[in-house]
This record gives C-alpha cells, structure tokens and sequence, in this order.
C-alpha cells in the first residue's frame, strides 16, 4: 500500500504522541510507534501534524523517534475463537499476553485477536452454483457447546459460489470462493471490521419481546426489551458490578459481551472463575460458554480503555448479524468518558460541562444507538438484537453529572442505585420510585400472553402500594404511626413485604440469585392475594395487629429460597395464606 | 555520558522547563544539580521539540534558573530491594533514615511497576482475621484485597491500623504479614506512634518503612506509595510472602498531585483536583492481590482523612470507586466514647462473600452478618423517628430494634485497643444480640442455621 507514510515524533504528553511529516495519514489510522512498535492511533490532524493516542505506556518515547501508519482503521477480528476469550481494549487476547510476557502486562507485544493455529470444523450451508448476498449463511462452526457460529458473506459481497468444502480449517484458511461478475473472493472465516463503524443491518425494529434477567425489582418492575437500552447509575459500592454481573449470569441472551471499562482487576478474575463453574438455567451447560470478556481495567493504559467500549459493541453487532440475541454490558461507561476527557484536555480541546469535550453526548447516544432488535443481513431475514446495558459511575452519586445526564437522554431504562439502600443492604438497590422503564407498552402483550393475563394489572397495584407507602410515610413521620387508619396500615405492612419478600433479592444465595418469569409471578400474587384478603378482612372488624402476626407472615417472608423445582409450594403457600386471613375473619364474626 | 544541561528557562512550582535538549524521554528520571552540589530529582512529564519539562520529586527551594545543571539519566525512578529491607525506614524517595547502611540491591525495579494481567490474578478469598468484629464479623478484609479506612481529623484511624497490623493473621496458619508501612505527610507523633508500635510487639522485623512527614516538602509524596508498593511486590512476588501495605494519609498525597496539575494550567476537574485522580489512584491501589503463579499477596489498607467527613469529597470517592469496599470512622460514635468508631452501614467489603462461609469461617456467617446489619439499619432508623414522635410512640417491635442498635453499638461494635475476638466469638456474639429481636424477624437467616445456632436463654443487656 502507497499510502503508508512515516513520520517522527515531535512531543509525547502522556498517552499522547504527536507526529510530524503525515501529510497522507487518515484520520482514525493506526500507527505504529517508535522502534518499541506501540500501537496507537490518530485521533487529530493539522497540516502535516497527527496526534495519536497510543494504547501502551509511552514511558521512554522521545522526539526523533519514527511513527509509521498503517493505512488501517482500528478494527476487531471476527470469526470463531472469540467466545470464552479475554481481551484488552484493542482486542489483545490476556491469555496469550500472558503466556508471552507473564504476569505483568509489557509493551510491544502483538497477539491477534483470533487464535491462528487452532482448526474449527467447517459445515457448509451453501452450496457451488448458488447466489448468495451479504449476511448470508455460508456455513456453521460449532464453536462452544452453546454457541454455533454462522459464517457469513461480509458486508459488501455477493455472488455466486464457485467452491465451498467441508471440512477443518483455521481462521485464515479459504472455505469458499465468491464469484462477483470479474472479481474473484476468497473467503475465510475471519471477518475485519473498525470498531468505530456500527455493522449494517437492514432494518430497526421494536423490542417487544422482555430480556428475561431473573431479577425480580428488573423483570417485574422496570424491564428491558431484547435490544432495549438501559443505564445503571449509582455511587460507589450501589452494586452496579452485581447488577451488571447478575444479567451477564442469567439473563436469557445467547451471547454475552462484558467489557470491563477501567474498573477492578479482581471483577473480571472474578467472571473468569466464576462463569466456567456456573451453569445456564436453560441449556445447563457452562455459562462461560456464551461468554465474551474484554478487559481494560483502570490501571490498564488509558487510550485503550477509550477503545474498549467499541471493541465490544462491534463483537455484540457481529453475533446479532448471525441472528442471536446478544447482551452487552459496559462497566462502567463514566471511565470512557474520563478518558475522552483525558485526551480531549491534552489535545487542548475547549473543555465543556466538568471538563468533558464537548462531543461527549453525541458520543454516548452513537454508542447506544448500535443496540436494537433488527432484521439482519442476508435473504432469510433473520432476526438479531443487541441489548446494551452501561453502568454509570457519577462523582458522589450525583446525578447531575453530564455523563448520566446523556446517557439519560438516549436510554431507555433507568435502574437507580441509591447508596441509602445499600447501606441497609437492601439489594439489588434499586429505586422503586425513582427508577423507570420505557418498555412496558411493547413489553405487554407479551408479559400478557406468556406470563399470565393480569401481570400488569399485578405490577401496577404493587407500584401503586409503593407509591401510597411513600406518602404515607412522610405523614406518619410528622403526626406518628397511630394517626394512621388500619387501612393505610395495611398499606405500610404489604409495601414492606413488597420490599423485603419481593424486590430484595441476594445475588449470592445460590437460590435467590435468579427467579424465573413463573417464580416471580407467583410470588407476587402471593403478597397481592394475601394483601386483598386483609383488606376485606379489615372491613369486618378483624384488626391489623391480628394479620401481622399470622404465622403466614414468616412463610411469605422465606418463599424466595423456594427452588424452581418446587414452585407448586408457592401455590400451596398461596392458598394457605388466603385462608388464614379467612380464619381471622370469621373468628370475629363467631365473636360477634 | 550523561549529557549536561544549563539551560532551566522556567521554574513554576514543582515544574522546571529545561531548553535545548534533545533525545529526552517522556517519564524519564532527572537530575538537578545544585550550585552547593546538592543532588534532587524529578521526571519529565513532557517533551517537546527541543524542551522537556521536569517534574521534581523533592523541593524546589534553592533550584535558581542560571546556574543549575540538569541530567537526563535515561530510565525511570527506581527502588533498589533485597531481603534486608526488611527492619529498615527509609525516607519517601526510598534512602535510608534509620542510620543503617544503604540496602545492597539484589534488583533495581521502576517504581510505577507495570500492570498486572487480570487473567495472571488470582481471586482473593483467604479470610484474614483481624480480631476486630465490626470488620471480621461484618466487612471481612481478605488476602489481596485493598479495603480503605476513610477517617476524618481526629479520629483513631492511626489506632485502628495499627491494631490490624499487629493482629492480622490467616486462620489455621498462624502466619504473620509482613508490613509494609507508606506515610506521606503524616506528623512526627503519628509516625512515632506506628514505629514504635511495630517495635513494641516485634513487627518491625517484618515491616519496612517509607515515611515522608507533614514537614518534608509536599512534592516528595508523589514517589513515597509508589516506593512502598514496590517493595511489597518484591517482597509478595519474589519472596512470596504475605504483605500488608499501609498507606496513609492518601489525602496528602492527592493533595501534592493537586498542586503538579495546577502548576501546569491543567482544566480542573472537581474541586481542583486533576481529571486524572482516578486513572492516577487505580495505579496505587491496583497494585494489590493475589497471582496465580505466587503464593505470595498484597493486602493494602489505604488511609484517607476526609475532608469536612464529607464521603462525596473527590479523594474519597475516588478511592471507593477504585478499592473494594471501605472501612468507614464516625465521628458521632467517637463521640460516644466507642472504640473503634467503626460505622457499619456505609462500611462494606466487597469480597466478603468470598472469604466467609462453610470451611472458611463458619457456615452461619454469611446470614448473620445480613441480619445484623438489617437489624441496625432499622434500629438506626427507628431511633430517628423517636427523636421526632418521642419513644413513647414506638411499638413494640421498633423498641426492639431500637434497643437493639444501642447493645449492637455498646457490645458488638466496641472493643478494646489490645482485644484480639476469633471470628467465632464475634458470630456467637452476634447470634446473642439477635435474641433482643422476635424470632419471627429474622428473615435473613435460613431456618437451618435458626435451629442450629439460635442461642439458649442468655442474658444481653
Ligand atoms: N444483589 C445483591 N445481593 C447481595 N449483595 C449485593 C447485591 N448487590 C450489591 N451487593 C453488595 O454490594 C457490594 C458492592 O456492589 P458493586 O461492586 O456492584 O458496587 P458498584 O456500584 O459496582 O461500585 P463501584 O462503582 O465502586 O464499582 C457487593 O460487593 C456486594 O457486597
Ligand atoms: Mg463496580
């Protein structure tokens, strides 16, 4: 390529390098730096000068030194061998880094993101003499137990196959040949892409179908469609990590990407160890296979931790263009945009709100816009999504903060985290009040039809009785709890059980992690039919202190260690309590 | 050779702008030579054409423009560390101070160490015990992790972490950590109290000591944790040993980065601290934990006085974002006379969950550290409102819980300076308090663990 130009090293500020003589470098191009090969990117150009974000400590870089492009955007390798991998942010996968360097992670060291070596067994799904365009199917690799990878013509291709075998190849191996009129493909199964171009597809749809996480305050309350976004804000220690960590566990996505975004070391050992041992409550087979990690951690140099983000949605986009549903999260998004703070204040950039460039909002919403449920390429119309789910981490909490503030703006769910909840270890510590979901209206018909035909009606009287609590409170709280009439008293007394029985749940009760769709539903109609039990009972002179100390109470109180093997007790506990209510009812009425 | 420059054409602050260079590197360590031959050093923070602008790590009294020569000496700032540094107390630039001789190094390593793989680490998950129930029983500390005391003026913070050094030990082994102790900017008396602490109960043969005191130039708490944490590397890494690493006032030292940022111009982020805090503190305290391929580990217990008690201040809550979990003073408990001052409810440890349970400290502990801390929470709340509605207003329930948090506070929470609780002491102590509730309270607790450990009649008051 003639386009390759070299240019020198003028000034390095940190993770910042700038270059002279690169009159034909593009933007967005990555260069490789000094003789110790870092790789880096160009992120500005005036005149002959390039500044470049180089995603390796630039400790001992100094003018004089050569820059050389390589006339390629920044781009992810695509193709089988990427479930169950850990990579950094520009796709360097850390088990071979480590294998290469050791424990610490060392400079200059160039891994591709797919494994060379390794043979996958190749089905064709097409045949020689057939017309095909792209996003079609060529072929199936069955990567993990979990997942079949479907190899598909990339974007831009058609034509007619010449050839195609089965048969066992490595990613750089060509498992068919394209004609296109003169020109000639062949194809492999690796795909390229840059990172910073969503995936075509061709055309947006609505979610209407739930991403079914098994977490009761999410499922019940505030849920996300399949392709749906969603933001989880808090300050430190809320349990962002846990939410985010609990939907990569259970949530029924066939893919998952995580993307540790300058947060711990310790939380991606953490899935590293975890997810093999966990098993998919659907499939049973190991949740780490469906399972994409990409780690830039906060220590972790930070250009590459700006680039982390894009690295995952492009894998997330490639696994929707196959047809699956496919999960993102980002933990956290707030260290993404502190790193395009850092770099926007090295290049000397106008700073806006807080310092953050002025492009911040317009970087979050592109970024949220490659979520959705679409019609994928390739003539079988097949179905995809992406879900995109991003923790925010807000100085103090503080939801002023611009990048809650636009990511609020493009997101459709909104999961508050409040540290007052956590402190009372009330998890997940989730706003009921305060937080929201934009789905409901698409998510109906099917919560309806799949669920049970009054599970709003069920999830709107409990918003209700919490809503009423609140108010309740605040009067209790000026003139005292006896003022109250026992209705509004019972009011109190069901909201709590909403709270504690229903919407708390612990993340690390082997049980209680995850509820099923039918789980919850129960539950809940358990602590809505004992509630309109007691209101009836109330108007027939039994008292309130009579129905707290029914001994269904402290059943209703445990019905969450129920497993989901035996969820015909939660009918029998249903009824159970029903009746006890009864009893009291015409006890008093025997009185009378 | 080393080429020599006499070309200083700025000095602002802690930065010095040196012209005419050429082949200097960014991050490289510097040295100053003053007329009276007086050595300082610094690193270059910025290069440029033919100007490179340093960064001093010691004072910048006395350094004039015309007749100070600058070296580039072509690598970064490195500790030299051998076994013997073991016993030792050197200053925050790593030279000794304790009138021993200096340390024969067996290596020479960079201070800012390099980034561990994540998929090198290993999970911590070894419960340490601290003998101090509030955190054992409620925000368990494990090997490799990095748990905060966010404290304020005043308060015992130096008590505190010097009785977790001296009775942190690893069940069932016995084995001692070996300290490694980072102060910057912290009082002589303070300093005095550590050392002779560790001389008292015979730590110091295991410890090592960084100090930089409230009196030494501001400039020269930016190398002091990262000197200590290379020590603790090569002493957990190499020598795969058990460290625990101390630094405090980490306050301080966000304090001299403030002071670097604001003598280069750069945008403010919050409060005037850098919009790098974050980036620059997860490269202290990431450097903790355990590696597959060491037996050794890194537990660090960052201190951090906060300013106004303001938990929202940045330093603090950076720190939270980055560490995993904090240990949190209360200035209305010291107030109370209760030692330590420990508030367990914004206090937390994230990897609790992982270092407790069946074979590590006892099946039941899990589910009663919940359920104390739900019961104090609402103990605590309820006591709010009897401060509105008057006690009398209260049911019966909620004087339960109000008694409850007040014993909870008296019996559980304090203890003394020199008192060492095993971790079943605090479980039982909490199972006692918990009979103050109605049994049908105890939803956090499975049934299991009710019939099996619900105590007998006792007496608790
Ligand atoms: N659902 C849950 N069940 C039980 N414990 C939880 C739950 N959610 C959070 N926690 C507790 O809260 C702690 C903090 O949660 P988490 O690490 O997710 O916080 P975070 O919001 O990600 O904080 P940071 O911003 O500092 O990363 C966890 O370590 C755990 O102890
Ligand atoms: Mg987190």
């Amino acid at each position: 390529m003639n386009r390759e130009t070299k240019g020198t090293i003028i000034k390095v500020s940190g993770p910042l390098v700038v270059a002279e003589g690169m009159t034909n470098a593009r933007m967005y191009d990555v260069v490789r730096v000094s003789e110790k090969n870092l790789v880096g990117e160009i992120i500005e150009l005036r005149g002959n000068k390039a500044s470049i974000q180089v995603y390796e400590d630039t400790q001992g870089l100094g003018p004089g030194e050569p820059v050389e492009t390589t006339g390629q955007p920044l781009s992810v390798e695509l193709g089988p061998g990427m479930i169950e991998a850990i990579y950094d942010g520009v796709q360097r996968p850390l088990d071979a880094i480590m294998g290469l360097a050791g424990n610490l992670i060392t400079r200059g060291l160039y891994v591709p993101g797919l494994n060379r070596e390794k043979k996958w067994n190749f089905q064709p799904k097409v045949k020689a003499g057939d017309r095909v365009v792209a996003g079609d199917i060529l072929g199936t690799v069955q990567e993990t137990t979990l997942v079949e990878h479907r190899i598909m013509v990339p974007p831009g291709m058609q034509g007619e196959i010449v050839s195609i075998e089965p048969g066992s190849f490595t990613v750089t191996d060509v498992i068919a040949e394209l004609r296109d009129g003169e020109k000639t493909h062949h194809l492999t199964m690796m795909q390229r892409w840059p990172v910073r171009k969503a995936r075509p597809y061709k055309e947006k749809l609505m979610p209407i179908i739930p991403l079914i996480t098994g977490q009761r305050v999410i499922d019940a309350l505030f849920p996300i469609g399949k392709g749906g976004t969603a933001c989880v804000p808090g300050p430190f220690g809320a349990g962002k990590t846990v939410v985010q960590h609990q939907l990569a566990k259970w949530a029924d996505a066939e893919i998952v990407v995580f993307v540790g975004c300058g947060e711990r070391g310790n939380e991606m050992t953490d899935v590293l160890l975890e997810f093999p041992e966990l098993k998919d409550p659907r499939s049973g087979e190991p949740l780490m296979k469906r399972t994409i990690l990409v780690a830039n951690t906060s220590n972790m140099p930070v250009a590459a931790r700006e680039a982390s983000m894009y690295t995952g949605i492009t894998m997330a986009e490639y696994f929707r263009d196959m047809g699956y549903s496919v999960a993102i999260m980002a933990d956290s998004t707030s260290r993404w945009a502190e790193a395009l703070r850092e770099m926007s204040g090295r290049l000397e950039e106008m700073p806006g709100e807080e310092g953050y460039p002025a492009y911040l909002p317009t970087r979050i919403a592109e970024y949220y816009e490659r979520a959705g449920r679409v019609v994928c390429l390739g003539s079988d119309n097949r179905i995809g999504a992406v879900s995109a789910i991003g923790a925010v981490s807000p100085p103090g909490g503080d939801l002023s903060d611009p990048v809650v503030q636009a990511t609020l703006k493009v997101v459709k769910v909104f999961w508050s985290l409040e540290d007052k909840l956590a402190y009372e270890r009330h998890f997940p510590a989730i706003n009921w009040l305060t937080s929201y979901s934009l789905y409901h209206d698409h998510l109906r018909s099917f919560f309806e039809q799949e669920v049970a035909a009054d599970w709003t009606n069920l999830r709107l009287e409990a918003m209700a009785l919490l809503q009423k609590e609140a108010e309740l409170k605040e009067i209790a709280r000026l003139v005292g709890l006896d003022a109250l009439s026992p209705s509004d008293r019972l009011v109190l007394e069901t909201a709590r059980s909403i709270r504690e029985d229903f919407l708390h749940q612990n993340a690390f009760h082997e049980i209680d992690s995850y509820a099923s769709f039918s789980k919850q539903y129960k539950m809940l109609m358990i602590i809505m039919h004992f509630h309109r039990a007691s209101v009836e009972a109330l108007g027939q002179d039994t008292s309130i202190e009579e129905i707290a100390r029914l001994p269904v109470r402290e059943e209703i109180g445990r019905m969450r260690y129920i497993g989901e093997q035996e969820l015909d007790k939660l009918e029998s506990l249903r009824k159970r309590a029903v009746e006890q209510v009864k009893a009291l009812t015409e006890k008093a009425e025997a009185e009378v | 050779m080393v080429k020599e420059y006499r070309t200083i054409r700025e000095i602002v602050g802690p930065l010095v702008l040196v012209g005419e260079t050429s082949g200097v590197k960014y991050d490289e360590l510097v040295e100053l030579e003053l007329p009276s031959g007086e050595i300082r050093r610094g690193k270059t923070l910025e290069v440029s054409g033919d100007t490179a602008l340093v960064q001093l790590f010691e004072g910048a009294t006395g350094v004039n423009v015309s007749n100070c020569k600058v070296r580039f000496l072509g690598r970064g700032l490195e500790l030299g560390v051998s076994r013997d540094v073991l016993g030792r107390v050197f200053d925050g630039m790593g030279r000794p101070i304790d009138g021993g001789p200096s340390v024969i190094p067996e290596k020479r390593l960079n201070i800012n160490g390099s980034p561990i793989n994540p998929y090198a680490r290993a999970y911590p998950s070894e419960f340490i015990q601290t003998g101090i129930s509030a955190i054992d029983g409620l925000n368990t500390l494990v090997r490799g992790q990095k748990l905060p005391i966010f404290s304020g003026f005043g308060l015992p913070h130096p008590e505190l972490a010097a009785q977790i050094a001296r009775q942190a030990t690893v069940r069932g082994t016995g084995e001692q950590f070996a300290v490694v102790f980072g102060a910057m900017g912290i009082t002589f008396e303070e300093a005095e109290y550590f050392i002779s602490d560790f001389k008292r109960t015979g730590a110091i043969d295991r410890a090592v000591l960084f100090v930089n005191l409230a009196n030494d130039p501001a400039i020269e708490r930016i190398a002091a944790p990262r000197m200590a944490l290379t020590a603790a590397e090569y002493l957990a890494f190499d020598l795969n040993m058990h460290v625990l690493v101390i630094l405090t006032d980490m306050t301080n030292y966000c304090e001299a980065l403030r002071e670097i940022s604001a003598a280069r111009k750069e945008v403010p982020g919050r409060r005037g601290y850098p919009g790098y805090l974050y980036t620059d503190l997860s490269t202290v305290y990431e450097r903790a934990g355990r590696l597959k391929t060491s037996s050794g580990s890194i537990t660090q217990i960052p201190v951090i006085s906060m300013p106004e008690d303001d938990k929202t201040h940045p330093i603090p809550d950076l720190t939270g974002y980055i560490t995993e979990g904090q240990i949190i003073l209360d200035r209305p408990l010291h107030r109370k006379g209760i030692y330590p001052p420990i508030n367990v409810l914004p206090s937390l440890s994230r990897l609790r969950d992982k270092g407790i349970g069946r074979g590590k400290t006892r099946e039941d502990h899990a589910d009663v550290s919940n359920q104390l801390f739900a019961a104090y929470a609402r103990g605590k709340e309820v006591q709010e409102l009897a401060v509105i509605l008057g006690e009398a207003a209260l049911s019966k329930e909620d004087k339960a819980f109000y008694k409850f948090a007040d014993v909870f506070e008296d019996k559980f929470v304090r203890q003394g300076h020199d008192e060492n609780r095993t971790i079943e002491e605090t479980i039982e102590l909490g199972w006692r308090l918990l009979t103050l509730l109605p049994k049908s309270e105890l939803k956090r607790i499975r049934q299991e663990y009710i019939d099996k450990y619900y105590p007998e009649k006792v007496e608790v008051s």
